[in-house]
This record gives structure tokens, sequence and C-alpha cells, in this order.
């Protein structure tokens, strides 16, 4: 086959899986509606809120109004009288964070009951007894001052945003590519081609190729709400952003082939890819910090893909950091994409 | 671009096939002149499919040779491949795409080929240039596969059951298409299971039966093997102390062969009118009373039944 005809071949097909994509709805609604509306959501969910007071049962007893007392005054803590049953029904419930009580005798200890596993409980703890201390004349030392901070690039949305342009990379590159694979192959329409002078190579690289233009339509789709309705700031230059998303949306495409080369139900490649997916949803950081796992599978959720994908995407979007000082994630990317890749290339099934 | 040295269009020797213990194709060697169309026939799993599928370069073989165009797969195969074109059993295109969109698709993995245009009025769809696939009928998404298969303009083409789940008019269609192709003097490979097919498109054929080739040649030879190129078929009414048997009609004038099949005792005559007058006198005289007979030509289906007791589409 001559370079032109090889060239024609391959701008064919790249047109053809263009225009497969955007006659399909449900490819443009999962890749620009969705993430559109979860970022959305998922900002009203997170919305700032005043502080959350604490709730305090007191147990009925002979020291209970001197508690009462003391703690209706504290700020940020809201106070019952309840007995002993109903207490702890309220505690085991999460109705109330924190059960105090006395004994009658004032040399005998102020008892906290808690869940020590409820960040809630922890903080009602503090603030319960700060206004305890305080109550029996405990007086600070230091003098110490509030200053609330809540710019833009702090706040959950922020953080939540290049999550979710990572998390949609994964979907969109993986399926987009994946099952389009076996979705062909079940029609035998891979056979097909595979009858023709096409190059397996050629088909392969379009369908990849066209899975990264539409990252560009893509990233740009959600990165603009972000930032026009959500005020979400994008610190780096947009070419480096663009470059990590294209980055990401080729490893994935990689998986995506590495995931579909030899199935042929629709069956066995949606499970495959909840297999590969789903940890990465829970653990790469799409949702809350990687940092909130144990120190001891830390390692193993830093080499996941998306985990570098979305470090990557929040160092350029929130901290402006620049395309090549992210290199060690980006060759972490590069490398899963090009080993799997090759891998799918090599156990491809036509048919 | 025809083969080198005249020699055939495609040659099998000893061609095998195996998928783990099961032998799909049992030694087959067939040769296919320049164009002629020639006619793989057999029920299903006689191994039509698998022994196309290996001259298409799709599966390779366990053993044995098969030499298309005058090259070998392994070696040439892009070469080959710009000359053939390929109808597989059952390929869905894609839904989404145009049927001029589809064809042209398929026009630029070809070095020459012909004008997409051209091919999607050919094959009957030019009203439907800009209809998706996912709109057409079964006929025309058949058709659709064929312009496919032509768009490269192909020396060779394969015919994988091209007409099967189709109805008649279709089918009428998608002959007339071949008919065009063999015009032009180029070699046609197709696989079926219709007799009337293959008695209507191809020059010759064989017949495939569990992997191997059990009978082949024009099938005109094939029918005139059977040593009468007609057929009657009667059935007796019941009642009678025993029923009608072949060995009581086999002695009559211009009778080659009796079988009894499905109620019917079918004879394979030479010349009917010959036969009819003795073969009333004999049935009355055994104290049988006719309930049918009918007469007609002979076809595959006949030479089918008679070189393995079964009919094509029983399996």
């Amino acid at each position: 086959m001559s370079d032109r005809t090889r060239a024609r071949a391959f701008l064919a097909l790249c047109l053809a899986r263009f225009r497969e994509s955007y006659r399909e709805p449900e490819v443009l609604f999962w890749a620009f509606v969705f993430p559109v509306l979860l970022s959305a959501a998922l900002a009203v969910a997170f919305r700032e809120r005043p502080p959350e007071p604490s709730r305090a049962a007191v147990l009925r007893g002979p020291g209970a109004a001197r508690l009462l007392l003391a703690l209706r005054k504290a700020p940020l803590v809201v106070v019952e009288e309840a007995g002993p049953e109903e207490a702890a029904h309220a505690l085991r419930m999460g109705r109330v964070d924190v059960v105090v009580s006395v004994a009658a005798d004032p040399a005998a200890p102020v008892e906290y009951r808690l869940d020590p596993s409820r960040p809630e409980a922890g903080v009602a703890r503090a603030r319960v007894d700060d206004a305890v201390q305080r109550a029996a004349g405990r007086a600070d030392l230091v003098p110490t001052r509030d200053v609330p901070a809540s710019e833009p690039g702090g706040r959950y949305v922020d953080f939540l945003v290049p999550g979710l342009l990572g998390m949609n990379l994964m979907s969109a590159g993986m399926w987009g590519v994946g099952y389009a694979l076996v979705d062909m192959r079940i029609k035998r329409l891979l056979k097909r081609l595979l009858a023709t002078p096409m190059r397996a190579a050629d088909f392969m690289v379009a369908l990849m190729t066209m899975r990264v233009v539409s990252t560009f339509a893509e990233v740009g789709v959600l990165l603009s709400f972000a930032a026009l309705a959500l005020g979400v700031p994008v610190r780096g230059s947009l070419a480096a952003v663009m470059a990590v998303a294209v980055l990401g949306s080729m490893c994935f495409s990689g998986l995506g082939l590495a995931v579909a080369c030899r199935a042929r139900k629709i069956e066995t490649v949606s499970g495959l890819m909840n297999l590969v997916t789903m940890p990465m949803f829970v653990a790469s950081g799409v949702f809350f910090s990687v940092e909130r796992f144990p120190e001891t599978v830390q390692p193993a959720i830093r080499a996941l893909p998306l985990t570098a994908l979305n470090d990557a995407l929040r160092a350029v979007t929130l901290e402006g950091a620049d395309f090549v000082s992210q290199w060690p994630r980006l060759l972490l990317l590069a490398a899963w994409g090009g080993a799997s890749f090759a891998l799918g290339l090599r156990l491809f099934r036509w048919s | 671009m025809t083969p080198p040295s005249g020699g055939p269009a495609v040659a099998v020797r000893d061609l095998r096939k195996s998928y783990g213990a099961v032998e799909a194709v049992r030694g087959i060697s067939f040769a296919i002149h320049a164009g002629e169309c020639f006619g793989l026939l057999g029920p299903n799993g006689a191994g039509k499919t698998t022994t196309v599928e290996i001259l298409e370069g799709l599966l390779p073989p366990t053993s044995g040779e098969a030499e298309v165009l005058g090259r070998r797969w392994g070696r040439d195969d892009r070469e080959i491949r710009e000359r053939l074109g390929v109808c597989l059993q059952q390929t869905v295109l894609s839904e989404r795409l145009e049927v001029g969109e589809t064809v042209a698709l398929f026009r630029a993995f070809y070095r020459e080929g012909r004008e997409p245009r051209d091919v999607v009025g050919e094959v009957g769809l030019q009203e439907k240039a800009r209809a998706r696939v996912g709109t057409l009928s079964g006929g025309q998404k058949q058709r659709l596969a064929v312009a496919c298969a032509l768009v490269g303009d192909p020396e060779l083409l394969f015919l994988d059951e091209p007409t099967t789940g189709l109805d008649p008019q279709s089918r009428r269609q998608v002959w007339d298409l071949v008919d065009g192709f063999k015009k032009r003097a180029r070699t046609v490979v197709l696989t079926t299971h219709y007799m009337d097919e293959a008695e209507k498109l191809c020059d010759r054929v064989a017949v495939l039966d569990h992997g191997r080739v059990i009978s082949e040649g024009t099938p005109r030879e094939l029918i005139r093997s059977l040593g009468g190129d007609h057929v009657i078929e009667i059935a007796v009414e019941e009642g009678g102390p025993r029923g009608l048997r072949p060995g009581d009609l086999a002695d009559l004038p211009s009778v080659r062969a009796v079988h009894a099949e499905a109620g019917h005792l079918v004879l394979t005559v030479a010349e009917p009118h010959v036969t009819i007058a003795p073969l009333l006198e004999r049935v009355a005289s055994l104290g049988f009373r006719l309930s049918s007979l009918a007469t007609r030509h002979a076809s595959l289906e006949d030479v089918f039944v008679s070189l393995t007791g079964r009919h094509l589409r029983d399996e």
C-alpha cells in the first residue's frame, strides 16, 4: 500500500469514528452533560455552610444542673438533658455526638462517652470540655484570634473539579475505545475490516486519535463551566492542562484496548472495565484526598494511573504548576498507556 | 492484473482446519478457474464458511495449501487483499454511518477502486445514499455489504451465504448483482445452502459434507450423475396390507433410482413419458390408489439427497 493510500485510509477511519461518536446521543451525554451535572450537583451539596454545632446530652443526675448551665453558654454546642437509656440510644443513632455525666461528688471526674471513630465526636468533646473547664475557672494563657480564610482554590469544589476531569478522561478513554472494539467484534465488523488492505495498527491509532481529539472538547466544556459557574481557578496555562489531559486520555485509551483485546461479549468487557476503574474511582483521589488512606497502601495508590493524572491535573489547575514539573506523574501515565497498548495489540483478537 | 501464467484464481490442496478436537475441514482440494462462479454447497456445519475464511486470509489453515490469485497467505497478504472483495456471513456495518459514507470508507482502503457513488447506484441504493445504515431493510443491508465488497474493484469476489434470511425479491436483487459482476469476467466464490441459488449462479459447484468434498462439477453434470434429469414423486392412499416399497417400482422402464421419503416415493427417471403409464398400472395392480403424482426436473437437492441420504436443510 502506498503512503498516500495509507494516509487516506487513516483519515477515512478517523472520519468514520468521529461521525459514529457525534451521532450517538449517549456518547454526547456522558462526555459533556454528565460531568457538568455532576460537578454542579456536588458543588451545591458541598457549598460553604456555617459551622455545624456539636450536639451533647447531659445525663440526668445530681451534677447535671451545673453542667447544663455551663454548656448552654458555650458557643457551637447544643445540649439536652436525657435519661441513661435515652442518651445511649441517641448516641448509637448519631443524634448526639457526646454524652456527658458527672457524679454528685464535686471531686469525681466528668465522663465523656463518645465513639472516637466519628470525627464529629472528637470536635464535640473538645468544645464540651472547653466549656466545662472554663466553667470551673480555667483561663486562656495565650491570647488567640481566628481569621476566616475561604479563598478560591481551597474550597471542596476546587479540589473536586480536577478529580472529576480525571475520572471523566478515564471513563471516556476506556469505554470509548474498549466498548467500541467489542461492539465491532460482535458485529463482525472487525473481521470485515481485516479482510481489506487496511493496516491493523492504523485502525487502532485512528480509534485512539479520535478519542484524544474529543478530549479537547470535553475538557474545554467542563473547565469552562467550572471556571465560569463555580469560580474554580485555572492557575496553570491552558496548554499545560490540555497536554496533561491528552496524555491521560491516551493512557486510558491504551487501557481500554488492553481490556477489550479479547472480549467477545459486552458483559465481559463491562465487568473488566468495572474491575479496572472501580478501585481508581475510590482510591485515586477523585472525591477525597489520597492522604486519607493508610500509609502502607499509599505507594500502591500512587502507582495507579488515575492518581497520577488527578495529581497532575490538580497541580496545573490549582497550583499553576507547569507541564514539565509534573514529569514523574506524566512518565507513569505514559508507561501505563504504552504497556497496555502494546499488550492489547499483541493479544488482539479480530473475531 | 490477472493471475500469473493464466493459472487458477484459487487452488486448494488437502486443506484441513481443526478447532481443538473438532475437524471442521478434513482435506479439501479443488481449483477455481479465473472468470467462473464457483459454488461451495452444503448444509450448515459442512465447513463452507471455514473454507472460505481460510481463502480470504481470515483464518490460518491447520495444514494444506491455499493459493489465491497465484499468491500465498502469509507472504503477500496486503497484495492479495487489494484484489479481493469479501462479503462475510452476517456482517453488521456501522448503523450510524450513511450508506454513501460506508461505501466511501471501504473505498479508502484500496489503492485502486471504483467511484463509490457508481457502486451505490449499481446495487440500487442511490435513493438511500444519505440514509443511515441502521434504517435499511435486511435486503438493503445485504446489498450494501455487496457494494462494500465491490468498491475495491476486486478480481475475486467471496460471497458467504449472501441471501440467507432474505425475502425472494431481495434474493433476486443480489443474484442480479452477482450476474453483473460475472459478466465482467471476474471470479466469484459463493457459499450457499440454497440449491436454486447454486443452479442459477454457479458455473461449477463443490458439494461439501462433514468437511469433505463429496462431489464436484457443473450443476448439469451433477444432476446427470443421478442417471436421469427428471423426478416423479408419488404418494398412495393408506389402508392397504403394507405400504408401497421402492423395490416395487425399481424395474419400471427408464427408472434410474427410487427412494422413500416422508410419505412419498421419489423416482429418478430419464424419460417421464416412458415411465408414467407402466407406473400407474403397477400401482393399481398392487392394489394401491394414488393420492398424488408430481413430476419435476431433478435439482442439486436431489443430488445431495442421493449422495448423503439427507436433505440439505435438515441440520
